[in-house]
């Protein structure tokens, strides 16, 4: 035993007798995690939300989070003896006068939009990979509320440094909250504490912004983290990859160094963005003022679908009792954003009510071997999509030299024409690829070899697959539509006949696949 | 020495040191408050308004009539004054090339000397505001840059955007990029308001706070790139394009590199 190895035991030792921590740790530092490049995905996210922090905490040093009214004697000349908010003027200075703190802040606000990108793109994974399903229901709700949270934290901290753009925002959340019927006025005024823009709003979104949201999100982090834990993680199908084992690397050491390195990767890509791209240049801006507005005012990436959604709203208004329905506001801002995320919360249960399987799953689908369901995620990419290019409609009018009432027009039709068309066409590319694995399975690889044959015919020799592939190309398992009746044993008519009709039809719609190739079907060729 | 402190004390001494200060001070204040433009004579202003006449009817009356009255796809020119004329000929976008939404800023088809003709002929049919001359454009000498940036956030930002970079309007038109516009131009546009943009009054934004809101774009025109890369000063739009190509293209490309090194 060296001295290094000596000394290393005596201090495990130490802390072992102290905490108990040896059981728990060889247990743990041993788990197994399959390896996938898709699963780092919620990897960039959680290590994004760490840079947040970190970032975050530098800003508070010197933010001041007050409406306040201050003139301006900083550095930075052309805003120099304006009024402004002390919020604003604070963030200047972070900007110009704090050493590294325009970096900061860009660092801070790219983090932000990586975080959210990096939470949809991992979204995407799980969803079209079917990696929701039983037993992972929760996590993938508490998945949808960390996305949501993510917005409203998102937006807050846009909303911060008090400058033009910001102020904007505000004022748009503002008409948003009012749209409400009867209560939305009130709702207003309590948030604002008074009429717009008040004194209150800055200094309350900021508690939000820094206390409460920041602990939400740790929670349901960890929570998610554990259950991740708890369940394991989910697998591709392969050769020895079952529903009851998980393949894969030890945490200790594979998973600590890789996990470990892409932390430092993620802050390298950041810090990156935040030294060379200016994000958000408030002193361009200048300071908040109601009877101010620039052209292109726009929100983040990740609102721009909301905004989207508003702009190409037609102007709907109702008059009942004496209150205003904003129809045009309340649709776009609360209804639909609702609706989109109701539905995405409740997707796993949804799914599992309409194939009828309540087993447990821990093998990943190849997203062509669920054709609806990818369908349906390529249809909500294109609503979601089409909104996002209207939010940023007056931009791409300038840019490509299109009229902004040409492209707000092309939206109000793309909305509801482009999410249908994006069903039927993935889910026909979904079947085609079915179609391609079993030819692939059948009749092999081509080669590319041309084989003249004694008689002068040419063919293509093939080449039969490795058993692996034949393994992954395989291994889904294909169930019918669900058999529910209209009537029952008996010949009477089942309650509930409409919905019964409706989970028929979705099942039926459901199962439509390309039968994979069984052993007759590989043995009938081999015949030949 | 001793030449000089007699000359001094001579009695025409103090006469002839005055005609010279009198005269040293005069040719300074003349050579200081010449313009390099000499004033015309009559002769030649009516000469030029001539010269105005002709490109005027063989380039624009096709469209502006033979007598400034407009027609069905242009406007009459009575009263417009010289300034809307030089800023319209001066930025090429008279002679209009295509009448599509908004007629764009080109390479000017005519030299400043038939535009000043031009200019001097549609102003001598009617009244109108007159080209700004240099004195009047010392933006850098009577403007103020702070008061000039809440100006324009006030009044030319809801089209031309935040930092003068243009945007977009209702049905094809567009307030143009603001970057690198000539002073003089800006000028002219302020009081003559081409196209889809009003007119700003002397009473409503006075020349002072227009030579301010000059000085406030030249100062956002010639800012250096403060935090990194612009990417276009249009707001978070390239920003999320940024984020989402290169950002997370990055990044996903480390993940799948990182994921294929365990194989």
């Amino acid at each position: 035993m060296t001295a290094r190895e000596r000394v290393a035991g005596t201090v495990a030792n130490y802390v072992d007798e102290r905490t108990g921590a040896a059981k728990w740790m060889k247990k743990n530092l041993t788990k197994v995690f399959p390896d996938h490049w898709s699963f780092l995905l919620g990897e960039i996210a959680l290590y994004s939300f760490v840079i947040l922090l970190l970032s975050g905490t530098f800003l508070t040093f010197w933010y001041d989070p007050s409406q306040r009214e201050v003139v301006y004697d900083g550095s930075y000349v052309p805003l120099q003896g304006l009024h402004m908010s002390a919020a604003y003027a604070s963030t200047l200075d972070i900007s110009f006068e704090i050493r590294g703190g325009l970096l900061m802040r860009q660092i801070h606000h790219w983090a932000a939009l990586i975080f959210m990108a990096a939470i949809v793109v991992h979204l995407m994974r799980v969803y079209f990979t079917g990696a929701f399903r039983k037993p992972r229901e929760f996590n993938w709700i508490i998945g949808v509320g960390l996305l949501t949270l993510g917005i409203v934290e998102g937006f807050l901290g846009y909303s911060l440094p008090d400058d033009l753009l910001s102020g904007t925002g505000i004022r748009i959340a503002e008409a948003i909250i009012q749209a409400l019927p009867v209560v939305g006025t009130y709702l207003a005024y309590f948030a604002f504490g008074g009429a717009f823009p008040g004194e209150a709003f800055i200094p309350r979104i900021f508690t939000v912004h820094i206390l409460l949201l920041p602990g939400i999100f740790l929670a349901l982090i960890t929570v998610h983290l554990m259950l991740v834990w708890y369940q394991k993680h989910t697998q591709w199908p392969g050769p020895g990859r079952t529903e009851k084992n998980v393949v894969g690397y030890p945490l200790m050491p594979a998973y600590m160094a890789k996990a470990g390195g892409f932390f430092f990767i993620v802050f390298g890509v950041t810090a990156f963005l935040g030294a060379v791209a200016s994000i958000n240049p408030i002193w361009l801006y200048g300071p908040y003022n109601p009877g101010q507005v620039s052209a292109g005012s726009q929100p983040d990436w990740y609102m721009g679908w909301l905004d989207g959604l508003v702009r190409m709203a037609p102007p709907l208004e109702s008059h009942i009792f004496g209150y205003t329905i904003p129809w045009n506001i309340l649709i776009p801002g609360l209804i639909v954003p609702g609706i989109l995320f109701t539905g995405l919360a409740l997707y796993p249960f949804i799914e599992s009510w309409i194939t009828g399987d309540k087993r447990e799953h821990h093998l990943l689908d190849r997203p062509r071997n669920v054709p609806n369901r990818t369908a349906l995620g390529a249809m909500s990419l294109t609503f979601m999509l089409v909104a996002l290019v209207n939010g940023g409609n007056d931009i791409i009018a300038t840019t490509f030299h299109l009229g902004i009432n040409q492209v707000m027009w092309f939206s109000r039709f793309a909305i509801f024409i482009l999410p249908p068309i994006a069903f039927a066409v993935t889910k026909r590319i979904c079947l085609s690829l079915q179609r391609a694995d079993r030819e692939l399975v059948l009749h092999g690889r081509e080669t590319g070899r041309l084989l003249m044959l004694p008689h002068g015919e040419f063919v293509e020799v093939h080449e039969p697959i490795s058993p692996e592939l034949a393994w992954k190309l395989t291994a889904h398992e294909q169930a019918p539509a669900l058999a529910l009746e209209d009537v029952d044993d008996r010949g009477v008519r089942r309650a509930g006949g409409l919905k019964n009709k409706l989970r028929k039809r979705i099942s039926q719609a459901n199962a439509e696949t390309i039968a994979k190739p069984t052993l007759n079907d590989l043995k009938e060729i081999e015949h030949h | 020495m001793r030449k000089l402190s007699k000359l001094r004390r001579s009695a025409f001494a103090s006469p002839l040191l005055l005609v010279v200060a009198l005269f040293a001070i005069g040719t300074t204040f003349s050579v200081a408050s010449a313009t390099d433009k000499t004033e015309l004579s009559v002769d030649q202003r009516s000469a030029q308004i001539a010269e105005g006449k002709q490109i005027f009817l063989k380039g624009c009356s096709s469209c502006h009539g033979l007598n400034l009255e407009g027609s069905a796809i242009a406007p009459s020119l009575i009263g417009v004054g010289a300034a809307s004329v030089d800023f319209q000929v001066g930025t090429g976008r008279m002679p209009v090339a295509d009448l599509s939404q908004q007629i764009a800023r080109k390479k000017p088809v005519y030299n400043e000397e038939q535009t000043a003709a031009l200019a001097a002929y549609v102003a001598s049919t009617a009244p109108g505001p007159a080209i700004p001359n240099d004195s009047m454009l010392n933006y850098e000498r009577d403007g103020n840059t702070a008061e000039g940036g809440t100006l324009f956030r006030t009044n030319c930002a809801m089209c031309h955007n935040f930092a003068g970079q243009g945007g977009a309007l209702t049905q094809g038109k567009y307030a143009p990029t603001l970057m690198g516009v000539e002073p003089k131009y800006i000028y002219e546009a302020m009081i003559t308001g081409p196209q889809a943009m009003p007119v700003f009054a002397n009473k409503t934004v006075t020349p002072a706070e227009k030579l301010s809101i000059i000085k406030w774009i030249k100062a956002a025109e010639n800012e250096p790139q403060l935090g990194g890369a612009a990417l276009g000063r249009v707001g978070p739009v390239t920003e999320g394009l940024l984020v989402w190509t290169l950002g997370l293209g990055l990044l996903i490309g480390v993940a799948v590199w990182l994921a294929t090194k365990a194989r």
